[in-house]
């Protein structure tokens, strides 16, 4: 052990994690070498933090301000008085059907578009056309997306203002996050795998269904419960194909219309007078609860496979 | 003594596949009759040929990596593939189960013959033919699922459902690999947690399951250690009596240990394609090899 490594193992012990300084017998140009690092070490944990910091505040700013309109009442009840009063309940339920609308739409559509691209498909321009389709998708303003609906599915199929239209919409607005999420899963398990299978005579179908997609469907999970997080938060999408102001009644069918979170949060902001402040900020924070909720379950999900693999 | 009265000596117990015309290619081929003379050597009637390859040329995209190679490979025995790095050794592999298909944009030329018939035909199901021709990989490739599944994959594949079947079937493929002392009471166990050695016996089970013919082995032992290549090649030793196993190696005493016909592949110059240089009885291959280049390369002159 030369001198240098016993130093090294020394800082160790007093639970030095950053190398520190080498001692007298480092040369000089390794003591700027150090500080360089140092330097760039802080530099690049505040960007970090400067990043993470609107999210920490927003979240604190609405528990500050809706943290007061919380209650049993406010997640339970009918809006009454002109919504000044009363609580957000069908929004909430409308908002739970859209997303399993979107979910039911979205998930099997973009899956087996992102089977037939990562393990059919040859790769050549017919692929390529599709991804920069796909991804050119993703960049498309909701409000875009909006239009279409009202014109396809409300106007043009005639399934009219209602759950079903909202949940296509949403739909195609988040195939994107789905098919790529999905495509990255189904790449990352390892081409050895499908090898194995092929060789005792598998068919490309039964090496899919028993190799590949158990073991990509974390990240496909994934991929769901992020477009999930995105439909529920939307509001230019489902506004011309399902959102309605007020109800009187929760929704009953796929053809009903209904109240959406996102929707409600932007009509009693802008066009209700007198709207109780703390509501309205309520209404912003119940709304973020659940998409962080989707966003963290994610996580979680992704955290639990990763343990468990090992390839 | 003539070329005739050579393949007179194992001919006959062909079932029948040796056309005239692909008697005469036979004699134009003197590397064709080096393999011809290691067959018949063993002095067996019983000796036929498995897999052969008849002048094959392989093309990944427009560049060729195989040319024109002719090779017999006698049922029952180990046939080893030796020669340097990127010489078409493991594409020769690929070319018996047609893995070669999964990559895309190759052509094939010639004929490939399992039983005499051309598995590169139309009308060969791929799908059957890997059953029948398994593979073991460089790298041991178990699935993340446990041992018992690993096992009863392929013949779930075929349709087998039954649990006490599929037990027979298990234990039967790990007995056959010598790794049933070591995993019967932990069949549940996932396939990840056993060694790279273990590992490699579990491939070689999952492949028995399915009852091939034919078994492939690109590298097995590249990435194992000397006590883990010791029980593969023990394990080889002893399956050899029901199959017939072509084995790719770049370890030239494990060749001259387990094999019983060595071909030696070249690339003569960079960005040819590979050529099946020498092939025939492993015993001659080692000790008196026709061609300089094959000498060179045992003697470790080059590669």
């Amino acid at each position: 052990m030369d001198s240098r490594q016993q130093q090294a193992a020394a800082g160790a012990g007093t639970g030095g994690s950053v190398p520190r300084g080498r001692g007298p017998s480092a040369p000089k140009g390794h003591r700027r070498q150090y500080r360089s690092q140092k330097i760039a070490h802080a530099v690049l944990a505040l960007f970090a933090l400067v990043s993470v910091g609107p999210v920490v505040a927003i979240i604190a700013y609405l528990f500050y301000k809706g943290g007061s309109a919380m209650s049993w009442e406010f997640l339970t009840a009918m809006p009454s008085k002109g919504m000044k009063a009363g609580g957000i309940f069908p929004a909430i339920v409308g908002t739970f059907w859209l997303i399993l609308g979107t979910v039911i739409f979205a998930v099997p559509v973009g899956t087996l578009a992102a089977i037939y691209l990562t393990e059919y498909a040859r790769q050549g321009r017919l692929t390529r056309i599709i991804r920069l389709a796909i991804a050119n998708m993703a960049g498309v303003p909701s409000i875009v997306y909006g239009l279409f609906g009202l014109g396809l599915f409300v106007l043009l199929m005639g399934l009219g203002t209602s759950i079903l239209s909202g949940s296509l919409t949403l739909g195609i607005l988040v195939l994107p996050v789905v098919i790529t999420a999905a495509e990255e899963a189904l790449t990352a398990v390892p081409q050895s795998f499908r090898q194995a299978s092929l060789a005792l005579g598998a068919t490309r179908w039964q090496t899919i269904r028993k190799v590949v997609l158990p073991n990509s469907i974390s990240g496909i999970i994934t991929g769901t419960v992020l477009a999930v997080g995105r439909a529920a938060g939307e509001t230019a999408a489902i506004m011309f194909t399902v959102a309605a102001f007020f109800l009187p009644a929760l929704p009953d069918s796929p053809f009903s219309q209904a109240m959406a979170l996102p929707y409600h949060l932007y009509t009693v902001s802008t066009q209700v007078p007198g709207m109780p402040e703390e509501m309205k900020w309520g209404t912003a924070l119940v709304l973020l609860l659940l998409v962080l909720s989707f966003t963290l379950s994610a996580a979680l999900v992704r955290l639990r496979f990763r343990r468990k693999k090992r390839w | 003594m003539s070329t005739e009265s050579l393949l007179d000596g194992w001919k006959p117990t062909a079932p029948g596949d040796v056309t005239p015309r692909e008697e005469s290619k036979m004699e134009g081929s003197p590397v064709r009759i080096e393999g011809v003379r290691a067959a018949a050597a063993p002095g067996t009637a019983s000796v036929r040929n498995k897999v052969e390859l008849k002048d094959v040329s392989f093309y990944y995209g427009d560049f060729k990596a195989l040319d024109d190679i002719t090779l017999d490979v006698p049922e029952n025995q180990v046939t080893a593939l030796i020669g340097p790095s990127g010489c078409g050794k493991s594409t020769v592999l690929r070319l018996i189960n047609r893995m070669h298909e999964e990559i895309g944009h190759t052509r094939v030329e010639g004929q490939v013959l399992l039983d005499g018939r051309d598995i590169h035909d139309r009308d060969v199901d791929v799908v059957e033919l890997r059953s029948r021709v398994g593979e073991i990989f460089q790298k041991p490739n178990p699935f993340p699922k446990s041992i018992y599944d690993n096992i009863a994959y392929g013949p779930r594949l075929m349709g087998v459902r039954k649990k006490d079947e599929l037990d027979d079937i298990v234990e039967r493929s790990l007995v056959q690999a010598a790794l049933w002392k070591e995993v019967k009471n932990k069949l549940g166990n996932s396939a990840m947690d056993l060694s790279g050695g273990q590992q490699q016996r579990l491939c070689i089970a999952r492949t028995l399951a399915v009852q091939p013919e034919v078994i492939l082995m690109d590298e097995p032992c590249s990435a194992l250690d000397p006590v883990a290549t010791q029980q593969i090649e023990d394990t080889i030793e002893v399956l050899k009596e029901d199959y017939t196993i072509i084995i790719v190696t770049h370890n030239m005493q494990q060749a001259a240990r387990i094999s019983q016909f060595t071909g030696f592949m070249l690339v003569q110059e960079t960005g040819e394609p590979g050529r099946l240089v020498e092939y025939g009885a492993t015993s001659k291959i080692f000790t008196m090899p026709d061609r300089e280049e094959t000498e060179n390369y045992i003697t470790g002159r080059f590669g």
